[in-house]
């Protein structure tokens, strides 16, 4: 299959899990905003977020058993940009209540402005970083 | 059941991502690589939102879930600093790694080194974050009026 109907079929798959959990919990599916809840102090839902993220790593551990090919790293890259990149990724989904998915994937068919605004603002970013990144020779 | 339908709504979502090469940060940072582009990320966009568009509609316009009281939807309406401001360090951090959460996560379950050092140091952003909010003076301030007022009870969640 090529790999943009892969994308499409791979899409489809995310968009019916969002669905699920709209459906049938009256939740969004956004991944930071699932994970995020459980570092408060009294968390709302624990259980269908542990439920869902169990499901979330099980499916990450059958791929790395399954299909490890999917599952690449980025060659040369410090780790020390993964670190930033992760506390960025971590504080940025805080702040601003959502990443790709819960904004991305659920607020724009529910018509959110919000979510709208969010999700051009990160791509935008992200464009100008990479741009930034190459620019300046790289991650290495 | 509700256990069971999230867990299966997990495992759709990390096989989604895998199936559409989301998993691999060479792809996602394709997309946003406008000197050597690559349409990926668009496609799953569209095979999800595409998905998502009816049941959304469908829920919205029943009022409830099918299995909880109400649809757990976000208060916030306006276009304010935290959100842009937050968006932008998220995407700061998504143009450096090729990372978001979902991805990350997955990708740190499978064993992958760089997605577990980058799911650590994400663990920290959120916590802190959490920290900040709940020492910072205007969570202090709902604080003591819950002393006073321990009606206000709503206001804390989420500290």
């Amino acid at each position: 299959m090529h790999p943009y109907l892969q994308a499409l079929a791979g899409g489809a798959m995310i968009g019916a899990s969002a669905s699920i959990l709209w459906v049938f919990h009256g939740r969004i599916a956004g991944i930071s905003g699932i994970v995020g809840e459980l570092f408060t102090r009294k968390p709302d839902g624990v259980s269908w977020r542990v439920a869902f993220l169990t499901g979330l790593l099980t499916g990450g551990v059958a791929l790395g058993w399954f299909a490890p090919e999917r599952i690449t790293t980025l060659p040369d890259t410090s780790p020390i940009w993964m670190v930033a990149a992760g506390l960025l990724v971590g504080a940025g989904t805080r702040i601003g209540n959502g990443c790709t998915s819960g904004h991305g994937v659920c607020g724009i068919p529910r018509g959110s402005r919000r979510s709208l605004t969010a999700t051009l603002t990160f791509i935008g970013v992200g464009m100008l970083t990479v741009g930034v990144m190459r620019a300046l020779g790289g991650l290495s | 059941m509700r256990a069971l339908l999230a867990f299966a709504a997990g495992l759709l979502f990390a096989l989604g991502l895998g199936l559409s090469q989301m998993t691999q940060p060479e792809v996602v940072l394709g997309f946003l690589d406008l000197a050597n582009f690559n349409p990926t990320l668009i496609f799953v966009m569209i095979g999800a939102v595409a998905t998502h568009a009816l049941p959304t509609w469908w829920a919205l316009r029943r009022g409830r879930p099918l299995l909880d009281d109400e649809l757990h939807l976000p208060t916030a309406t306006a276009l304010d600093a935290p959100l842009i401001g937050g968006a932008v360090l998220f995407g700061i951090g998504w143009g450096l790694a090729g990372y978001c959460p979902g991805p990350a996560l997955v990708s740190a379950a499978s064993g992958s080194e760089q997605a577990l050092l980058l799911v650590g140091s994400m663990f920290v952003g959120m916590a802190s974050v959490q920290g900040v909010r709940r020492w910072s003076p205007a969570a202090r301030r709902v604080k003591k009026a819950h002393a006073a007022h321990p009606s206000t009870d709503g206001a804390l969640r989420g500290l």
